[in-house]
């Protein structure tokens, strides 16, 4: 699946896009690559482009294959059809020993008989580097990763912040052309994790590494990786940038497995150019929610049974309907709070529609004292433009 | 069962403090009557080493001690060998042609009888004309033990984690190297247990050796046996009493070893 | 048993040599114990005839062949000696396995409800008695039990009996050499079953309305049984063929066939009929010897 690369002009630079080289290799080419265990297919014709420099993420569910693919990268397993080329060269049939790929494993797999400074200077002992410069290259991890002072430390006197800290500085001490982390902050806590996603980002913005991650936390992928590839059942389901993932995904699937969406199903009723300041809009007759607008996707539909796709915190609430001529607010549906969560930052309502459809909404709450707050049962108007859904085939 | 801090009812205790006295009381009034300055067991004479001595001062005794130590030894050292890569090859080979047979080779003198073992080993020192003595118990007893390393060792690689051999070829060892940076020091106290196992099965041995032994190469159990046919001997205790206490060092060395290992074995892996 | 990786042939290369020396010195004697039982006894070194000299040519060799016959094997079967024997052998390690697993079960059970802790000192204290030379352990019992020994001196002491009891060359004395020494190939297969059971399978058991009683008939026991098959065959293929215990602590009226084989060798001498014996043995424990491995193959497996 090639990756998406069309930028509507109303989308603002993230800073996290990292400007693509314009022509050259990538830095690894997966090739149509496929791996089967007996029955199972668990990489299924499976390929993407990575460039160096980047921070990718491969996110999915568990069993996708994300692992298995990620383990193929770094030797582990041999991939039964397909090529692997990193800097143009295949190496998918090379042992992991002699690939300069490094991994950095879920589990940390530090060796419990060797103290810090010997888990990563193992690698470069393998390299057959000089004594010296193995010391050299050594503190320089070690301060990398801010574990001066713990060197001598065995594993099982680490915590497992630590821990993490010494498996990354041994997978970078052989300064790999590419670095793989199986699921790296998946053990630990909420606040450890949040600081060391931003060590981490920083450090391979700093090194210019590519990075290669594997994740099925959605939160982790959209806040380290430049681009995300979705992945079920061993194929890529969509290649983008968080932004585009998150606004522009191109299935139902996607649009449901990241983040929260309202999805309304219908069939395409007409093309409309009533309004000719704005974008051509297509009306959709929807079976719960009446007649919706929509903004004209930019490739044509070809099917007759489509689906809506809104974010909740598009979906805005108001107690008495908008004025009628405001043309963003031309979806506008009458409707009854059912349920009011409040989460802190924002607060998630559940709107039932007088047409049978539930939203979700979900608003910003900006001030502390909020006393326009819904309440439930209140009768609200649930109201979105044209141009915040997203249409997807079914 | 793994986690219970379930309460122990009355029964339990009961029959694990009775099935532990009854494990150990004979070999503590073995031990106690090594001492007995008397000869006779009805009558307790006090505190005597003269049982000891003259131990020592029986020559044949001795020699066949030195005999059961040397075969201990060098069939344990055998039997760890060929037990340990056994070991490696059931729990890291995968399938391979003939799997099911080496295993059933190897984990059954496990449980055959004794005597069909000796026997079928000394005739087949007799068909190829081995000369009968040092050598053909060595060879015996590391068939007899090689099975029991192979266990010992096998359960502490399956225990292992495999990602460190990956770890280590992920850093740039191959199978090999991996194998021997790696999982090599981490099995050393397993192996090590395994010796000892071997080691001390290999000095208890009564039939296996009386058929594969030749003349002049008695080893100890061989002697013991012959004399505790004749009726219980006083010195025979002072005997015995030596080798519980050389097994005792040899088990605390072991679960030293193996506590070592546990501390070791457990990959740095998050909480 | 793993999946396939690059560990994979290294590995399998590793069996050669255990393999080459199980072969040669398990596999191939078995070989020589058939060939030997189709033999006759002979006053010569090696004492049975035909004896198969490679260097006297084939004919040689096709006559040597002619000459085995299964004389031996009707011989076991006709006289009542062996057939008893191979009876009591049977008949005593069923009976000494029954009484391991009626021992030997409370005290695994209790040893897998002990504190962490506690489990790792209790096993360590199982297995040291297996350690201790086997041989010196009957030999304790031997002390205590003789004429003169200390079980009668308390007995007397304690007016219980008025003159020394024969425990010696008995069947009791067997049965508890027995029982003594092979206690811990009950108690660690079956603690090894039932330290891995959850007890959050109990607690269900007992959320669900079931006594505690009716818990561990009905969830405990059936689980343990994997446990019970190991213990018991390791128990009774072994002690079929046992040899010292009955030989130092039993009568000498009946014999166990281990201690037939043993006299027939040693005493007279008769190496084909001892052999025709191990080879009988053997087919008697076939079963079992199956049934073993395939429960010791899934275990390992599973582990």
């Amino acid at each position: 699946m090639t990756e998406d690369t069309a930028k509507t002009a109303s989308e603002a630079d993230s800073p996290q896009s990292i400007p693509q080289p314009a022509s050259g290799t990538p830095l690894l080419r997966i090739d149509a690559v496929v791996k089967t265990f007996g029955q199972f297919r668990a990489v299924d014709v499976l390929s993407l482009d990575i460039h160096a420099g980047e921070f990718f993420a491969l996110l999915g569910p568990s069993g996708c294959g994300k692992t298995t693919l990620l383990r193929m990268l770094a030797g582990f397993e041999a991939p039964d059809a397909g090529r692997i080329l990193l800097d143009g060269k295949d190496i998918a049939q090379i042992p992991p020993h002699q690939r300069p790929v490094n991994m950095m494993f879920q589990n940390y797999a530090l060796f419990p008989h060797l103290n810090v400074r010997d888990n990563i200077a193992f690698g470069l002992k393998r390299a057959g580097m000089a004594s010296a410069d193995i010391n050299a290259r050594v503190n320089e991890m070690v301060a990398l990763v801010k574990l001066d002072g713990f060197e001598k430390r065995k594993p099982d006197q680490l915590s497992g912040g630590q821990r993490q800290r010494v498996a990354l500085a041994r997978s970078l001490a052989r300064r790999p052309r590419l670095l793989l982390l199986d699921e790296p902050l998946a053990a630990l806590d909420k606040k450890l994790r949040e600081s060391t996603q931003l060590e981490l980002m920083e450090l391979q913005r700093r090194l210019g590494l590519t990075f290669i991650i594997v994740t099925h936390d959605q939160q982790e992928a959209m806040t380290m990786a430049g681009r995300i590839g979705v992945m079920d059942a061993g194929r890529l389901e969509q290649v983008a940038t968080p932004r585009e993932l998150y606004e522009a995904p191109r299935s139902r699937w996607i649009a449901e497995f990241v983040g929260d969406i309202n999805l309304l199903e219908g069939k395409f009723e007409t093309s409309d150019a009533s309004y000719p300041t704005m974008a051509r809009r297509v009306a959709i007759a929807t079976s719960e929610a009446g007649t919706i607008y929509v903004a004209e996707p930019r490739e044509p539909l070809t099917k007759v049974n489509l689906c809506i796709a809104i974010r909740p915190e598009k979906v805005k609430l108001s107690r008495r309907a908008p004025a009628s001529d405001d043309a963003r607010a031309i979806n506008r549906l009458d409707g009854v709070v059912t349920d009011v969560s409040y989460l802190g930052g924002m607060t998630s309502y559940k709107v039932k529609l007088d047409t049978g459809a539930v939203l979700r909404s979900s608003m910003a709450n900006t001030a502390r004292l909020d006393l326009d707050a819904y309440s439930l049962s209140q009768r609200v108007v649930a109201w979105f433009s044209p141009e915040d859904c997203v249409v997807l085939e079914q | 069962m793994a986690r219970a801090a379930s309460k122990l009812s009355r029964f339990n205790i009961a029959a694990l403090a009775l099935g532990f006295a009854f494990l150990y009381l004979p070999i503590v009034i073995l031990i106690i009557y090594s001492f007995n300055a008397s000869r006779l067991v009805t009558v307790w004479g006090g505190w005597s080493l003269r049982w000891y001595n003259e131990f020592f001062n029986d020559t044949a005794m001795i020699d066949a001690a030195w005999m059961s130590l040397r075969v201990g030894a060098t069939s344990a050292t055998l039997a760890t060998l060929l037990g340990t890569l056994a070991a490696i090859a059931l729990s890291r080979g995968a399938g391979f042609k003939g799997r099911t047979l080496f295993s059933g080779m190897l984990y059954a003198p496990l449980v055959m009888p004794e005597v069909i073992t000796g026997l079928s080993l000394l005739l087949l020192f007799v068909a190829i004309n081995a000369e009968r003595g040092f050598w053909t118990v060595v060879i015996a007893h590391t068939t007899l033990t090689m099975c029991f390393v192979a266990v010992v060792v096998q359960a502490r690689l399956g225990a292992l984690d495999r990602s460190l051999e990956e770890a280590a070829m992920d850093l740039g060892c191959d199978p090999v190297r991996a194998f021997l940076a790696v999982t090599l020091p981490l099995i050393v106290p397993s192996v090590a247990a395994g010796w000892m196992l071997a080691f001390t099965l290999s000095l208890d041995d009564l039939v296996i050796a009386s058929f594969t032994t030749g003349p002049g190469s008695a080893t100890l159990p061989i002697r013991i046996y012959s004399e505790v046919r004749l009726g219980v001997k006083p010195e025979i205790n002072a005997i015995c009493t030596l080798v519980v206490a050389l097994i005792a060092v040899v088990i605390v060395v072991a679960s030293l070893a193996s506590k070592i290992s546990d501390a070791r074995g457990k990959s740095a892996a998050p909480l | 048993m793993s999946a396939p990786s690059i560990f994979t042939r290294p590995a399998r290369l590793a069996a050669i040599a255990p393999y080459l020396w199980m072969a040669l010195f398990f596999l191939v004697p078995f070989l020589f114990v058939l060939k030997i039982s189709l033999s006759q006894t002979a006053i010569a070194q090696p004492p049975y005839t035909p004896v198969f000299d490679v260097a006297e040519g084939w004919e040689a060799i096709k006559a040597a062949f002619t000459a085995l016959s299964f004389d031996n094997f009707r011989l076991l079967a006709s006289d009542d000696l062996y057939v008893l024997s191979y009876l009591r052998s049977l008949l005593v390690a069923a009976i000494s396995t029954s009484i391991l697993l009626v021992i030997g079960y409370p005290i695994a059970y209790g040893m897998a409800r002990l504190p962490q802790r506690w489990q790792a000192i209790a096993m360590m204290l199982v297995i040291v008695p297996f350690w201790t030379s086997f041989l010196i352990r009957i030999y304790a019992w031997i002390n205590i039990l003789q004429h003169d020994g200390l079980l009668n001196q308390i007995l007397l002491a304690l007016h219980v009996v008025s003159t020394p009891v024969v425990w010696l060359s008995t069947d009791g004395a067997m049965y508890l050499g027995i029982v003594y020494s092979y206690l811990p190939f009950m108690i660690l297969p079956l603690y090894a079953t039932l330290s891995k059971m959850d007890p959050a399978l109990l607690e269900a058991a007992n959320d669900l309305g079931a006594s505690p009683r009716q818990a561990f008939w009905r969830v405990t026991f059936p689980l343990s049984l994997p446990g019970i098959g190991a213990g018991a065959l390791l128990c009774f293929i072994p002690i079929v063929g046992e040899f010292v215990i009955p030989d130092l602590l039993a009568g000498s009226d009946a014999l166990m066939i281990g201690q037939t084989l043993w006299l027939e060798f040693f005493t007279n001498k008769d190496w084909p009929v001892a052999s025709a014996t191990a080879v009988v043995l053997l087919l008697l424990l076939l079963a079992p010897l199956l049934l073993y491995d395939r429960l010791q193959r899934r275990q390992l497996e599973r582990a």
